[in-house]
Order: C-alpha cells, then structure tokens, then sequence
C-alpha cells in the first residue's frame, strides 16, 4: 500500500511538470497546431528596416496574416531584403501594395503593414514589393526638425 | 622571510593537488554510478522513492517561491514601464526573465538546499553509521543500490520543477498585473506570446534547467559519500553540498547564457 500511494505520487508529480510544458508551449509561446499551416514567402527590399526582426508580424488593416522570416543585406543594392511568410489564405494581394513598417504604439515593436493597392493580378510565392517604405527613425526626423527650424530663423 | 612565501607557493600547490583529486574521483564516482553494469533493472522502486523525496517534496517550497518571484516580478515591471506608457510590456519582462535566467536559476538554487543537502547528510550518516561498508560486505553495491537512484532521482525532478516554477511564475505575474494592476488582459499574454519562442526560450530554459540537475544532485551524492565519516564531517559535507552548487549553478549559468542567448 505505501508503495502504491508513493507512486501515485510520483506520477501525479510527473504528470504535473508535462502539464506545465503543455501549458508553456500554448499559452505562453503562442505554439499552436493551427498557425503551423502552410504559408507562401514574399519579398520586400527596404532602405532601412530600423529594429525589425525576424518573427515580427505582418498586418492587413491590423490583422495579422503573417510573420518576418528573415531580415538580410542585399549587398547588391545595400538595402535590406526581409522574407515575409504569409498565410496561405491570405492568396489575394494585390502586385502594387505596399509594404511599409511601422511601430505598435511610440516605444513599441516593429512590424510590417501591408495596404493594398487596385491591382487585378496578385502577388505569388517568391515575388517581391515593388512599393515600400522604409521604418521612420526617430533621430532622423528630429534631425530634420531642427534643421528646418534652424534653416526657417536664419 | 623566503621560506615563509616557499611554504605559501607550497601551500597553493598543495589544494591544487587537491582540488584536482577530488575533481578527479569525483569524475570517476559518477561515471561507476551512471554507467554500473545491470543498470536499473527491477530498481523502479528505489527510484520512484528518490523521485518522491528528491521531487515531489520540493515542489512546495517551489511553487510558493514562483508564485511570489512571478508576482514581484509583475509589480516592479509595472512601477517602472508604466512611467513609459509600456505597461503592456509587464508580461514580455516576467515571462523572457522567467523562462530564460530566473527560473532554472532559482529552482536550482532551492534544489540544492531543499534536497541536496537532504542527500548529503543522508548518504553522509548511511557511510559514518557504516551502513555503505555493510552493504559492500554482503556483495551489494552502494553506487548501484543508493547512489544511482539519487542521481537519476535529481535528474529527472530539476527540470520539472523548474517548468512548474516558469509557469506558476507567469501566472503570479499574470494575477498581480491584470487583476491588481488592470493591465489590459490582451496586450499581456499577446506581449508574452509574440516575445517568447517554444525552442530558443523555452527549449533553452529546460536544458540550463537539466544541466543544473546534473550538476547540483552530482555534487550532493558526491559530498554525501565522500565526507569524513564524523558528526563535524557531515554538517562539513552539507555546507559545501550547498556552497559549492550554488556557486556552479551562478557560474555555469552566466556560461551557458553567454552561449544560448548572445546571438538574440
């Protein structure tokens, strides 16, 4: 009998530390079965990505419909080339949206939104945004302001 | 003059020596214990016993300790952030701090008083009583029988009280900002979800957690069975269990941090 309840014990401890990982996986990761589906990759080039990194998310009108890949140089033409996957429902954007980034909130994360053009064709797998644009940093757009103000006194 | 700082290079040579023998037979103990022929064949039940001293009574001490670092955690995250209009960002801070350092960390550093030192002085009475000789005297081997059991028993536990301790933590930081504080209920677990990935986090935060097992349960059965076999000996041995893996847990902790997260 003492043998018995020791190890129910032990399993019931088991079973609570598996429990645990399951929790951590759902609720804290944000792993689920659904958002493993199959998704399709597009290209964007931006001339500065700001802090964007990979596994940022991508909204249409504030839903999310995918995440950043990859955030690379394109030594090329030395601007950034970020690889979105894009949930394969989502099959219709437009060829001439566009694709900037922008940040939830004043001190928030950066991810990219997508507004769409009026285009009839669709973007498919592999294919790239023509139109971008680029994170707003907010250093340069002090610069700019004080050059003005400068520039608007003198 | 000159003798005196002879006797003092002699001196550190000497717990050198030392420390690299102890290290050395140390080695060789766990690798009898780990890798003794026959294994663990009809051994269950002394593992499931070990599992439920080593494991199932440390986890109050654990949960408690979660519960109330996770709830800390939540209410200095929010007097700073929400200076910044971020509060949102209170369950980013308490989950990465949880999962990744805190977590392991803390569930080690409670694993080593709570049991390890509760295996050393049990190991170390079992060889001062002779029970360890005794036992070699009638063909049974201590290593198998009482070490082996101990070891796999800290093993196994550590990681799964260190996931039990992330997770009431979270849900403690999670009661003291949403339900005390009114962060917004959305912005919270999203904050969490979109911060935390399941491999290099969590999945990082298991294996730091398996490494301390390894490290704190090796060092107590160690201590255990190598103290000197007195009274004074074995509250030596228990201090040092307890010394000595809280300072490898710190140490290989920043280590193992350096290596995981320096390229996040």
């Amino acid at each position: 009998m003492r043998t018995r309840t020791l190890e129910i014990g032990v399993g019931a401890f088991m079973l609570l530390g598996m429990l645990a990982l399951v929790i951590m996986a759902i609720q804290v990761s944000g792993l689920s079965l659904k958002s493993a589906g199959k998704t399709y990759e597009l290209l964007a080039y931006f001339d500065n990505v700001g802090s964007l990194r990979p596994r940022a998310k991508i909204a249409m009108a504030g839903v999310t419909i995918g995440q950043v890949k990859a955030v690379d140089l394109d030594k090329d033409t030395y601007t950034a080339k970020v690889v979105m996957a894009i949930n394969q429902q989502v099959d219709n954007i437009p060829i001439d949206s566009t694709a900037s980034i922008v940040t939830a909130g004043l001190l928030g994360e950066q991810y990219i939104s997508i507004s769409i053009g009026g285009d009839e064709a669709f973007l498919r797998e592999g294919e790239r945004f023509e139109d971008t644009q680029s994170a707003l940093i907010l250093e340069e757009l002090i610069g700019k302001f004080l050059l003005g103000a400068v520039r608007q006194s003198g | 003059m000159k003798l005196d700082v002879i006797d003092r290079l002699a001196w550190f040579g000497r717990s050198g020596l030392d420390f690299l023998q102890s290290l050395g037979r140390s080695g060789v103990f766990l690798f009898l214990a780990i890798f003794s022929r026959s294994g663990f064949t009809g051994r269950g039940a002394l593992l499931i016993q070990q599992l439920y001293n080593v494991g199932l009574l440390s986890l109050i001490i654990v949960t408690v300790s979660g519960l109330f670092i996770g709830m800390v955690l939540g209410l200095q995250g929010y007097t700073i952030l929400v200076h910044y209009g971020s509060e949102g960002a209170v369950g980013q801070l308490v989950a990465l701090s949880l999962v990744r350092e805190l977590g392991p960390v803390v569930t080690a550093l409670l694993f080593a008083g709570r049991a390890g030192s509760a295996l050393t002085a049990e190991i170390g009475l079992m060889k001062a009583t002779e029970q360890l000789s005794s036992m070699e005297m009638i063909g049974v081997d201590p290593l198998k029988r009482i070490i082996a059991p101990r070891f796999w028993a800290g093993v196994i536990s550590m990681p799964l009280l260190a996931i039990i301790f992330n997770v009431v933590g979270i849900f403690g930081g999670a009661f003291v900002g949403i339900d005390w504080l009114g962060i917004y209920e959305g912005s919270f677990w999203s904050g969490i979800q979109q911060s935390v990935d399941f491999i290099d986090d969590i999945g990082n935060g298991v294996v730091k957690s398996l490494v301390f097992g390894i490290v704190v349960t090796w060092i107590a059965v160690f201590q255990g069975y190598d103290a000197t076999s007195t009274s004074e000996g074995i509250s030596r041995a228990t201090t040092r269990t307890v010394v000595y893996s809280s300072l490898a847990v710190l140490g290989l902790d920043f280590i193992l941090t350096a290596v995981m997260f320096s390229g996040l």
